[in-house]
């Protein structure tokens, strides 16, 4: 065991699947200087800047360029800076790396693994701080994976980096200095898993990434005023996602509230809450509510930015909403 | 340099002899779509053999190629079956992708065609990629990337050779250039002096050329995939063309005057190769016998994709991540 930051655990994570496969190689923006947080930090000067490649600020090519590379026989793991820059490598992405394996008619795979820090952080305002995972659960092709643990990032990153597909891999930019144990030795990561990180009977929440961290204070916080005994679910891959261990889970409770940072409306709650109305219809004691952002930009000013976030009252409130 | 008198026969005749085969692979092709046999959109290349038999006819079948849409010549001269690219513009079982991706996602992994691309430019990043990951790996294979002069317009382009150039990588970019970008004239909407110029604006060796003389196309193609493989750095070949087609195998391209496609005929590499070789002394019963076996391989190629049954639905299901998971099983 050891105490590492969520950061670190990427890191090390990264560092373990280059040390056991010398096909492993990572490609962004300086990444030679440790990357924009430091979740490269050391791997240059252990690895060489053949392997942990410092590039130009040309997204296309950073994404295009791990297509490429994937298909000739390595495993590129590519750093998008923020989850917002990666729109300008949406072709490479969606219409290339996600579409390869199929449309060669399985001539080939693309072991690709696309690390794209996510969320609100630091005022960072409406380009940097979108959580867009949505938009790639939609794409035929992609996994799509956001950790909300060092122990997970560590684990998580080393199945994202050993998938042949290729994998959006979305780290929450709070959480990298967040700490917490990383087994030296934990099970490998099995891709489309869920994880309860929380035991309870009356309802299930499910949620993801950092939100995590708020859902489970709010369970807490519901525990001790005896308002509800809570089952959280830290969904951890978005796609494919863990739907036996939802749907368990909320035949039991009969509630379902899902939490996200990103906007509702066309989030990924609204796939799970549509699949759990049409399976579970009978077993429900109260309707499937969803809650996170509104269908705004995110505002730069803190009292901007707070509209848009869960926060504590508004989890509180929907608890008890769920409930009544 | 080869001139007429000490042509090598042999070498001229067998780029000849692929330059017909992608002809007639294309004309079948054409046909196919006139019987309603080819089912999506086919980009003739009619006109431009000579840059894909001289370029991609020169490859190691370990070197890789990157395409486009209008990639049926460049795949044929890579090595690829006619008869399983056939299968793949006609959906069948036994296409190059089972019938997954048609003309403009035909692949040959199995010869290093790493893919046709149905968008303009897309390849030029992933052909970069793949240098890249060759110069990983520390083998003496090259890429070639083939594009049209429209994708010189595209931020890729930029990206890509920026990226070869920096990190020494062993790509040859192939331009060809057919005045056309989709149906607009690509002059008219693109600054400055034209791709050769944009390519040594990033310090990476680039060559105009008149890609309608197979002479000229095979002297700079070998020449420059020899200094690729040895220098480990991109070089940059521009082939000027004509696309003797519309931009798809339905487009009758109204927009060019009859007068200028009928000059354009006269320049038709096919009929310049003939005359080169006829010119050097060989007989003419040296092309009715390859007239002939060409015609007949393509004509076997068309009935057995006309014969060739669909892919089993199911198949769709397959090559890609849990497409059914959302339902109930």
């Amino acid at each position: 065991m050891a105490e590492m930051t969520y950061a670190a655990a990427g890191a090390a994570a990264l560092a373990e699947t280059m040390d056991a496969d010398p096909t492993v190689w990572a490609l962004g923006e300086d990444l030679g200087r440790g990357g924009v947080f430091g979740q490269y930090a050391g791997l240059e000067a252990r690895f060489g800047a053949e392997r942990i490649v410092s590039t130009p600020i040309s997204e296309a090519a950073i994404m295009g360029v791990g297509v490429g590379a994937a298909m000739t026989g390595t495993r590129p793991v590519v750093e998008m800076r923020f989850a917002d820059f990666a729109l300008c490598a949406t072709d490479e992405l969606i219409n290339q790396a996600a579409k390869a394996r199929f449309m060669f008619g399985g001539q080939t795979r693309v072991p690709l693994t696309v690390r794209m820090p996510v969320g609100m952080w630091r005022s960072s305002a409406a380009q940097h701080s979108q959580s867009l995972e949505a938009l790639y659960t939609h794409i035929p092709g992609l996994v799509v994976m956001m950790p909300a643990t060092p122990a997970d990032n560590h684990a998580m990153l080393k199945a994202a980096i050993q998938s042949d597909d290729p994998v959006v891999y979305l780290e929450h930019k709070n959480l990298w200095p967040m700490t917490g144990e990383v087994p030296d030795s934990a099970a490998p990561y099995s891709i489309g898993t869920a994880g309860v990180a929380r035991e309870g009977r009356d309802l299930t929440i499910v949620t993801w990434s950092a939100t995590l961290h708020d859902v489970l204070a709010a369970a807490d916080r519901a525990a001790q005023s005896g308002g509800a005994d809570i089952e959280v679910l830290d969904l951890r891959t978005l796609w494919p996602w863990d739907k036996a261990r939802v749907l368990e889970s909320v035949r039991r409770t009969g509630r379902l509230l899902i939490a996200h940072e990103a906007v509702v409306v066309g989030g990924f709650g609204a796939e799970i809450a549509a699949t759990v109305a049409e399976e579970l219809h009978a077993d429900l004691k109260a309707p499937v509510r969803r809650i996170g952002a509104p269908r705004l930009p995110i505002g730069y000013a803190p009292t901007l930015e707070n509209e848009i976030k869960l926060g504590p009252d508004r989890l509180d409130a929907a608890i008890v909403r769920m409930m009544s | 340099m080869n001139n007429r008198r000490n042509l090598d026969q042999d070498r001229f005749l067998a780029f000849h002899r692929e330059m017909l085969r992608i002809r007639a692979l294309e004309e079948t092709a054409l046909e196919g779509l006139r019987q309603g046999l080819v089912l999506g959109a086919i980009h003739p290349s009619i006109g431009q053999e000579a840059i894909a038999a001289g370029v991609a006819g020169q490859l190691r079948r370990d070197d890789i190629l990157l395409s486009t849409h209008r990639g049926h010549g460049h795949t044929l001269a890579k090595g690829a079956d006619p008869e399983a690219m056939m299968r793949e513009l006609f959906g069948r079982q036994g296409g190059n992708c089972g019938g997954k991706g048609g003309s403009m996602h035909i692949a040959d992994f199995s010869v290093g065609m790493l893919g046709a691309n149905g968008v303009v430019g897309a390849n030029i990043v992933i052909a970069t990629g793949a240098a890249h990951a060759i110069r990983l790996h520390g083998d003496d294979r090259i890429v070639a990337c083939f594009f049209g002069d429209g994708a010189t317009n595209r931020g890729p382009f930029l990206e890509g050779l920026n990226w070869a150039a920096v990190f020494d990588l062993p790509v040859l970019f192939i331009c060809e250039d057919n005045g056309f970008a989709a149906t607009t004239r690509t002059a008219d909407l693109t600054a400055g002096p034209g791709p050769a110029a944009r390519a040594a604006s990033f310090g990476i060796a680039a060559e105009s050329i008149d890609g309608n003389d197979i002479t000229v196309v095979a002297e700079a193609a070998e020449t420059l995939i020899n200094r690729v493989r040895q220098n480990r750095k991109p070089a940059f070949l521009h082939a000027r063309t004509y696309r003797l087609t519309g931009h798809t195998g339905a487009d009758p391209a109204t927009y060019r005057p009859a007068t200028e496609v009928e000059q354009a005929w006269q320049d038709d590499p096919i009929a310049r190769s003939r005359a080169l070789l006829d010119a050097a002394g060989v007989d003419s019963d040296v092309f009715d016998a390859m007239d002939r076996a060409v015609a007949a391989e393509m004509k076997q190629v068309f009935e057995a994709a006309r014969a060739a049954p669909w892919p089993d639905p199911a198949e769709g299901l397959t090559d890609v991540l849990d497409a059914r998971a959302p339902e109930v099983a």
